[in-house]
């Protein structure tokens, strides 16, 4: 890792001048920024340190029912707060399911929308990324791809985005609070991952020296609280990248969906809000040929970026299973193994 | 089985200690952070070193930017191929079979990704680390060979370290031809990579001509032997501290080119250096278990008997060492057959030499063999364990020997029974569970060979009564300090808190290699011994002293027990070793003993551990994510010296099947030869959650030929038999027969 | 560019002058104070050798930056026992053999002491495997561990006088 100076301003407006600086950036968590770093994929010279920022840390509840939340509230924070879980559990159940305990209390709300790629390609500074290097070319698109993109690629750019939290934020509607140079501003979280073009590779919609101040979802979004939920497809039991994962939420009456939330991920460079799989859901019956349907719709316009043909038949199954178990109604609690095809509520005592 | 074994001098009896589950001797040192592993070292004037990585698998460096790691704050030195010391021995050359040709800097060649270019050293980590980044080599770059069909195929002269390389007894064409039902299985294991916990370490330091150095071993002595020659020193010059090892796994049995890197670089400093390998570092230099390719074929007659059984395997090895997977021998000693033919072939990729891991050849081996066996029995419509039964080996089936012992109708037995095997539909896809989970039981068949290594030991009865015993032992998890504590402890016949048991460096007499399973029977044997030849000069001392109460007894007339010589005809005539030593005026007695066995019994007998594991696996049915329910394992090991231990052991094994079956897997970009999972995120090993029930059972067993103590291994024997009891509970949930490892979604999904 | 920062680490209030902006938590406890029972598995979060807790919250040492521990409150394996006496998850991890080579016990242990106070687990083995699996053991002493963080869960509930 390169030499670098550390800079812990005291206000919001202090970190935004900081980090326009050319060659700064912002560090929060640390648990991405500071890997890309020993990796040698960042080489920043100037790390902002947001984390004491005064008011970042907060999820406050406003007037209209919408809820904001600051971009420092750590991960673990965010889905133990029971407020907040009860609200919107798919979001508890999906920040659950990622990563690990100890990096869930370090990641933040800002650093995780912020993540970028678990590519090998763009994790390796030798192999040619056009996300890391524009122009460079991309040598995930005749190497090992099998846990590559299978919606909005381009051959700019076949990376996926590794976020749990991102997808049913992405369908809930979640919009990005942002801070820089030029003021304040918000985008849709839709807006913020940029699918590749024919040119670009996509990235990060944030100009330099902008920073996530905040996360807010709009008040219809608690409408779905009975029947939310996170599934991930993974290849380990814990402590794994999703292969697939879907979030799937609905608002019932009587047997009838009246509104639906749906999102894929690690499918696409961004969450994958499927619109029109919620436009079709909309008015219909909750049963199983309907899901089938609606998750067909979903993945219409999937197509293979390598040797991953498999994941949209695995996605149109994961979003299948999680409308199924949305409809069934959100457990309780969120299951021992969050998002896990396994959802036993009792383990096996054998070693206990 | 007896409680006591007695050696032929009949003094000590095993027996009082050994066979108790005791907790580890290192545990508070291991729970409270005290356990110093070698990167805890910390000597004055410390420097700290990293090496820079070839990016390329094949080629050569043409320049390096050696200005602008110098000029970065705090680096110290440079080192490359233009201004490394000349080495004593040829780092390509080969001393003897436990040597791998090494990259030390000895030119400007490229042979796989990852390899050590030059090295960096620096008053700082972060510095070193730098400094390393920096030098941004530039390469003369050749097309890697990466894969079974870009290597170069030969026929390797050995597998393993000196093993066979094939094999054949009886008419394979013809019995197979004859059978009634004959089935053939292809199965692929891919790279694997040990990844212990404890990346590779060094903290090197020179005085004169004397070098200490703190590194994780487990093979002490050799080790020394081979730093000594290659920096022209005697032996006797190198220190060679391993206390604690991180978990070794076979990748820290053999010497490695980091380590002579980091002893070179502190001679060139002249200051002490540390280097410590970064997990990425840990999927080049440091071995891995090559991939195979295997072809397996088996013929029945009606009655589910075995005519014939072919097992061929290709592995891969480097492009200029030779370490080949052995995995088509695991068909040689487990199930009968008249006819039995086992080859191999090799394939050179521009990869890292393989190294021996966990189970080597017998892990891969099985986790095909199991799978065509389970296949057999589906052709004959026999439930799995009645065709293992039905087909069980009496005797060697490759060699015809007898064995020294053999428990495993007892083990398929007690595992069934834990199970509830019975229960078992014939048919695949026939269980689901209350979440509608596809749930299929399968089992597989485990073996180990048992070999010893030549060990010594040391052991003093001292006047205070307590007893010092010293062996160059490996502790790298398995329980090694307690294990073989428990045995001297028996061996000079006091209780084992009275013991000072020291182990772990170059001061204590070679204990041989932590390896191949053979650790606890070949130290302990020696440690036994030692003490034994210590009671016997007591004893000695005691019968001719006319002022003992035990004069006259003659030698054999002694027995030992908690700390006091007893005259074995009158219980109540008996003298403590202290009383003993005071009045002969000694401070101290001691003596060595030597591990070993009867070369007879080897002639004569085929020695192995064994055992039973069965799998029951949950499969999400349309979207088949797999999870390991159940595994409930039963072995037979001989004497069980710690069952606490042995169990973890085991279970520590069958785990690794977990792995083997489901997760484990490096992966290379064919075009550039780098890995592209060098990581822990990347390369998955099982965590807590992917192991709910595993369970080790153990069986008693008597083994009166294997070694004086009647001790076999249990380091290995746990992940056979455990990974193609998964692949088999994977078809029998599924229906479907994999034929690569790790299992993956998708190849069920089709 | 030189720092000083100020911690206290297992109650012990330190100023450590950081002459390098790049040197991590991890590497600040095991080089510069010279506490070494926290370990360095993978240096990339990926196995949690490194676990300490940092304001009572259990992460990972080596995504930490020093610099950004300035004030904060560090406990590591050597702040636990108080004395001679093993903190309850140390000595159930002993009795049910939660380790082999001890590599990454350290960092268990320091994971199962923030997994019980955070309190979800309870004494469901399932919650406990899936709350334990930021901490890799490649010995596989997986069995051991769970029962050991049960004993310790139920011995902690049982002096609370509580019932889960």
């Amino acid at each position: 890792m390169n030499r670098f100076d550390y800079i812990r301003p005291g206000s919001v407006a202090e970190a935004v001048a900081a980090a326009s600086e050319p060659g700064a950036a912002y560090l929060a968590g640390g648990t991405n920024l500071l890997d890309l770093m020993k990796i040698g994929v960042a080489a920043p010279d100037k790390v902002i340190d947001i984390t004491r920022l005064p008011g970042l840390d907060r999820i406050d509840w406003l007037e209209d029912a919408s809820v904001r939340i600051g971009a420092m509230v750590r991960n673990a924070e965010l889905a133990r707060n029971t407020a907040f879980s009860a609200a919107f559990p798919a979001i508890s159940e999906a920040l659950l399911s990622g990563a690990s305990p100890q990096l869930r209390n370090a990641a933040t709300v800002g650093g995780n929308l912020m993540q970028e790629t678990r590519c090998a390609y763009f994790q390796d500074p030798l192999s040619r990324c056009n996300r890391r290097a524009p122009g460079s070319g991309c040598d995930a698109l005749e190497g090992h791809n099998r846990s590559h993109a299978v919606l909005g690629w381009t051959p700019s750019c076949i990376a996926t985005h590794p976020s749990d939290f991102c997808v049913p934020l992405a369908a809930l509607g979640a919009i990005v609070e942002i801070e820089g140079p030029d003021g304040s501003r918000e985008i849709d979280l839709a807006a913020l991952h940029e699918l590749p073009g024919s040119e670009s590779a996509g990235g990060i919609a944030l100009k330099h020296g902008e920073m996530i101040t905040a996360l807010r979802l709009p008040a219809e979004a608690t409408s779905f609280a009975g029947h939310s939920r996170y599934l991930k497809l993974r290849e380990r039991t814990s402590f794994a990248f999703a292969l697939v994962s879907a979030a799937a939420m609905l608002s019932m009456e009587q047997g009838t969906i009246t509104e639906a939330r749906i999102a894929l991920g690690a499918v696409a460079a961004r969450p994958w809000h499927a619109t029109d799989a919620e436009t079709f859901l909309k008015g219909k019956k909750a049963e199983a040929e309907v899901f089938a349907e609606a998750a067909g719709i979903a993945l219409k316009e999937a197509s293979p970026s390598g040797d991953n043909a498999f994941k949209i038949t695995l996605a149109t199954r994961v979003l299948t299973r999680a409308l199924t178990l949305a409809a069934k109604g959100t457990p309780d609690r969120v299951p021992a193994l969050p998002a896990s095809v396994f959802m036993s509520s009792e383990g096996a005592t054998a070693n206990a | 089985m007896p409680d006591t074994l007695q050696t032929p001098a009949g003094h000590v009896r095993l027996g009082s200690n050994s066979g108790q589950p005791m907790t580890r001797r290192d545990g508070i040192a291991k729970v409270t952070g005290t356990a110093t592993y070698a990167a805890d070292n910390r000597p004055d004037r410390l420097a700290h070193a990293v090496f820079a990585s070839a990016g390329i698998a094949r080629g050569r460096v043409v320049s390096l930017n050696v200005e602008a790691a110098k000029s970065h704050p705090e680096v110290i030195e440079v080192i490359t191929p233009d201004n490394r010391p000349a080495l004593h021995l040829d780092p390509d050359g080969k001393s003897h079979p436990f040597s791998w040709r090494i990259e030390a800097l000895q030119d400007n060649t490229v042979r796989y990704a990852g390899q050590p270019i030059a090295l960096v050293v620096a008053e700082t980590l972060e510095a070193a680390t730098e400094g390393a980044r920096l030098l941004a080599p530039e390469y003369d770059t050749d097309p890697a060979r990466i894969g079974f069909e870009n290597g170069e195929a030969y026929d390797p002269p050995a597998v393993g370290i000196g093993g066979n390389p094939s094999f054949s007894k009886g008419d394979f064409d013809t019995g197979f031809s004859n059978s009634e039902h004959r089935i053939g299985a292809s199965v692929d294991t891919p790279a694997q990579y040990h990844n212990a916990m404890e990346p590779h370490a060094i903290v090197a330091e020179w005085s004169g001509d004397h070098l200490t150095i703190d590194t994780p071993n487990q093979a002490i002595h050799l080790a020394r032997g081979a730093f000594a020659g290659y920096f022209g020193i005697p032996p006797e010059n190198v220190t060679l501290r391993s206390p604690f090892i991180g978990g070794g796994f076979g990748s820290k049995a053999i010497l490695v080119g980091p380590q002579i890197l980091a002893i070179m670089a502190a001679r060139m400093v002249d200051r002490p250096v540390k280097l410590v390998l970064r997990r990425d570092q840990m999927f080049g230099p440091v071995q891995h278990r090559g991939a195979t390719r295997q072809k397996l074929r088996i013929g029945t007659d009606g009655n589910g008997l075995i005519k014939a059984l072919e097992h061929e395997a290709t592995a891969s090895t480097s492009s200029f060492d030779d370490f080949i997977e052995g995995a088509g021998n695991a068909s040689l000693n487990m199930y009968a057959s008249p006819a039995i033919v086992a080859r191999h072939s090799a394939v050179r990729v521009d990869t890292g030499t393989p190294g021996p891991m966990r189970a080597p050849g017998e892990a891969s081996g099985s986790a095909a063999l199991e799978i065509a066996i389970d296949k057999a029995a589906e052709a004959v419509g026999m439930d799995p364990l009645e065709f293992r039964l039905r087909n069980y080996a009496e005797t060697d089936p490759a060699s015809g020997k007898p064995f020294s012992a053999k428990s495993l109708r007892e083990c398929y037995e007690l595992a069934a029974q834990k199970f509830g095997w019975s229960d078992r539909p014939l048919a695949p896809g026939q269980m689901r569970d209350e979440n509608g989970m596809l749930v299929g039981w399968g089992m597989g068949s485990a073996l180990f060979p048992a070999p010893m290594f030549a060990a010594q030991a040391r052991a003093t009865l001292r006047r205070d009564g307590t007893a010092l015993v010293e062996t160059s032992g490996a502790d790298m998890g398995q329980g090694a300090w307690t294990a073989l504590a428990q045995i001297a402890a028996d061996g000079v016949g006091l209780p084992v808190d009275r013991i000072e048991f020291m182990s772990g460096t170059t001061d204590q007499p070679d204990a041989g290699v932590a390896g191949g399973s053979g650790h606890t029977a070949s130290a302990g044997g020696a440690l036994f011994e030692a003490g034994s030849n210590a009671v016997q000069k007591l004893a000695d001392l005691a019968t001719a002293d006319p002022e003992s109460p035990l004069f006259g007894a003659g030698n054999t007339g002694v027995e030992a027990r908690e700390g006091r010589l007893f005259r074995a005809d009158d219980e109540s005539r008996s003298e403590s070793y202290a009383d003993i030593l005071e009045r002969a005026g000694l401070e101290r007695i001691d003596a060595m003993g030597s591990g070993g066995r009867d070369p007879a019994n080897t002639e004569a007998r085929a020695m192995f551990s064994h055992g039973a594991v069965f799998a029951e696996v949950k499969i999400d049915p349309d979207l088949f994510q797999i999870r390991v329910s159940r595994l409930i394992g039963a072995f037979a090991a001989g004497r069980i010296i710690n069952p606490h231990l042995a169990k973890s052991q085991l279970t520590g094994g069958m785990i690794w099947g977990i792995g083997f079956a489901l997760h484990e897997e490096g992966i290379h970009d064919l075009r550039s030869g780098r890995p592209l999972n060098a990581d822990l995120a990347g390369y998955h090993v099982p965590v807590n959650a992917d192991a709910p029930h595993v369970e080790a059972l153990l069986v008693d067993e008597d083994d009166p030929y294997v070694n004086a103590l009647g001790i076999k291994g249990v380091g290995e024997i746990g992940i056979t038999g455990s990974v193609g009891a998964i692949a088999n509970a994977v078809w029998h949930a599924t229906g479907k027969r994999i034929s690569s490892y790790p299992i993956h979604i998708d190849a069920l999904l089709s | 560019m030189t720092l000083s920062i100020s911690l206290s680490v297992n109650g012990e209030s330190l100023n450590v002058p950081l002459e390098d902006t790049r040197t991590t938590l991890l590497d600040l406890l095991r080089e510069h104070i010279g506490l070494t029972g926290t370990k360095k598995g993978c240096d990339r979060g990926q196995c949690g050798a490194c676990t300490v807790l940092l304001d009572g919250k259990r992460i990972n040492a080596c995504l930490t930056l020093a610099a950004s521990v300035d004030g904060t409150d560090v406990t590591t394996i050597e702040g636990l026992a108080q004395g001679d006496t093993l903190h309850p998850v140390q000595a159930a991890f002993i009795e049910h053999d939660g380790f082999q080579c001890g590599y990454c016990t350290t960092g268990q242990i320091m994971s199962a002491v923030g997994l019980l106070s955070e309190g979800d687990a309870g004494a469901d083995p399932e919650r406990i495997r899936e709350g334990m699996s930021g901490n890799i053991c490649r010995c596989a002493a997986y069995p051991g561990i769970t029962a050991a963080v049960l004993d310790a869960e139920r011995r902690q509930s049982e002096s609370e006088g509580t019932s889960v």
